[in-house]
């Protein structure tokens, strides 16, 4: 995986990162001004999740700048943290031990070494088949039957959505793509960029405007004004950045729709499991956002759609 | 420079949570008491405490386990200064709590496991009388409760290789034995303040 900058590139990194300092400026500008207690208590989280952004940010373009094979590393990593979270939360019994050490030091490390070495025909099925198989075995041979479906569906449910769905996102970086060679790290720059700004975009929307609520009971902060402007203005920004894909500015648009509402469904999803487990949160990792599987509960449900959805049409 | 690596090195294994529910990170002299199930456990408390705080406490293990090899004494006497005890079978010249109260001394604070051993089921053991008994002798100190918990999925009784998920530590209100308190009374309130820091 060679991935060059290009000066398409510099302008993604450099309007991403002007973006950050006019949202630092008027994170800024609130803090400043707010009064009541309860303004106060928005602003300073909204003020910490800019600075977590620019921790995420400086992330990910360190990672995107060593060329493939550190975009690979990171997402495992970030496989690995979220995959931890969700375990945490899942009550599992002793005899799934052993299963859950394959889970966490060999299949994860194995998926990634197959999108490393972009080896589509296996990194595509290997959890969904051979973990799928391999998992209930090796519990079932530990020899514990209380609630063995129960506990057995956590784990796969856990890998499928930590580290299959994850795995999507630096896959990007192997589908051959006609006239855009050398060139997938702007793809996958503008995937994270449009299902992120969504969420971003969301949460703007909905703090301003928001009234109508969607499902108070899964997600109390979710209301209609924010998900319509959310995704309608994420959407108009990834049509407006067409000329860094290989896709025209409407194929843009459909794209940036399609990564848009499934990431908007990830969110309820990923709120009922940690409701119905009774937290707030999935870690607190992240300052201001929560834990890491809270931040990426977006990309996990969008990225294998946009993969395959690029993969069919483009390549 | 050893005690900081394993304690980093626990926590990062343990990816240990600590809770200060009921009272504040303190040098002062307590006793720390918490279930027990896992390997892990007095390793992870004495990580998460504050380096000044970690330098005067001293777990409470049992001597028959740390002996068995010349790593596991460097690691009990050089890395958590461990008091080791006898639990098999104490003596006048073998006694548990008088090794204790020694090492209580007049600035260290213990971490012990009251229930005995390691437990694998989700309920506690009856907590041991040792505990009554150091509290009656030393009431200037502050005995309290910790809740481990998820530190049994790290590292479950009898495995050897640990899971990375996320344990959490809970520290509850301390508490004294009350005039004319009797052991069972004490034993039993000891084990509902563990048992009182479960999340809802």
């Amino acid at each position: 995986m060679n991935l060059k900058p290009d000066k398409q590139t510099y302008w993604l990194v450099g309007g991403v990162l002007a973006l950050l300092l006019v949202s630092s400026l008027i994170g800024w500008l609130l803090s400043l001004r707010v009064t009541s207690d309860k303004g106060k208590v928005t602003v300073q989280n909204l003020n910490a999740r800019i600075r977590a952004w620019w921790m995420m940010v400086a992330v990910f373009g360190l990672a995107m700048a060593t060329g493939g094979i550190g975009s690979v590393i990171l997402f495992a990593l970030t496989s690995f943290l979220a995959l931890r979270e969700f375990i945490t939360l899942t009550p599992t019994r002793l005899g799934d031990h052993r299963t859950l050490f394959w889970v966490f030091f060999i299949i994860l490390p194995l998926q990634y070494y197959l999108i490393a070495i972009k080896w589509y025909g296996l990194f595509a099925i290997m959890i969904p088949v051979y973990a799928f198989l391999f998992i209930p075995i090796r519990s079932a041979t530990a020899g514990d039957c209380e609630h063995f479906l129960e506990r057995t569906a956590k784990i796969q449910w856990a890998l499928m959505i930590c580290v299959y769905c994850i795995s999507y996102v630096p896959a990007l970086l192997s589908l051959d793509i006609p006239g855009y060679a050398g060139q997938n790290g702007k793809l996958m720059f503008y995937f994270v960029l449009v299902a992120q700004i969504s969420d971003v975009l969301q949460y703007v929307w909905g703090k301003t405007l928001g009234c109508h609520k969607i499902a108070p009971s899964v997600s109390p902060n979710k209301t209609w004004e924010g998900f319509i402007g959310g995704i309608a203005s994420a959407t108009l920004i990834g049509a407006g950045l067409w000329w860094a894909t290989p896709f025209t500015p409407w194929q843009s648009a459909g794209m940036s729709l399609a990564i848009t509402l499934m990431g908007f469904g990830g969110g309820p999803v990923m709120s009922a499991i940690k409701r119905d487990r009774g937290v707030k949160d999935y870690g607190n990792m992240i300052e201001g956002h929560g834990g890491v599987m809270d931040r990426i509960d977006s990309l996990c449900f969008a990225a294998p759609v946009f993969f395959h959805l690029t993969r069919f049409f483009f390549t | 420079m050893m005690k900081a690596l394993f304690a980093a090195i626990a926590k990062l294994i343990s990816g240990a949570n600590a809770r200060w529910v009921g009272c504040v990170p303190d040098v002062r002299q307590r006793v720390y008491f918490a279930n027990h199930t896992s390997n892990l456990d007095a390793l992870v408390i004495w990580a998460t405490l504050p380096p000044d705080m970690r330098a005067l406490t001293r777990p409470v293990a049992a001597r028959d386990y740390w002996v068995k090899s010349k790593l596991r004494l460097y690691i009990a006497n050089e890395i958590f200064n461990a008091v080791l005890i006898e639990r098999k079978k104490p003596t006048t010249h073998d006694n548990p709590l008088r090794d204790m109260l020694n090492a209580l001394g007049d600035r260290h604070s213990l971490i012990i496991f009251p229930e005995g051993g390691r437990q694998t089921g989700s309920e506690l053991a009856p907590f041991k009388g040792g505990l009554f008994h150091l509290a009656k002798d030393r009431p200037d100190v502050e005995f309290v409760p910790v809740l481990l918990e998820n530190l049994n999925r790290v590292l479950p009784k009898g495995e050897i290789l640990p899971v990375p998920l996320m344990g959490s530590l809970s520290f509850g209100v301390p508490i004294k034995l009350e005039a004319g308190e009797d052991k069972i009374t004490f034993l039993g309130r000891a084990q509902n303040a563990v048992k009182a820091l479960r999340k809802p």
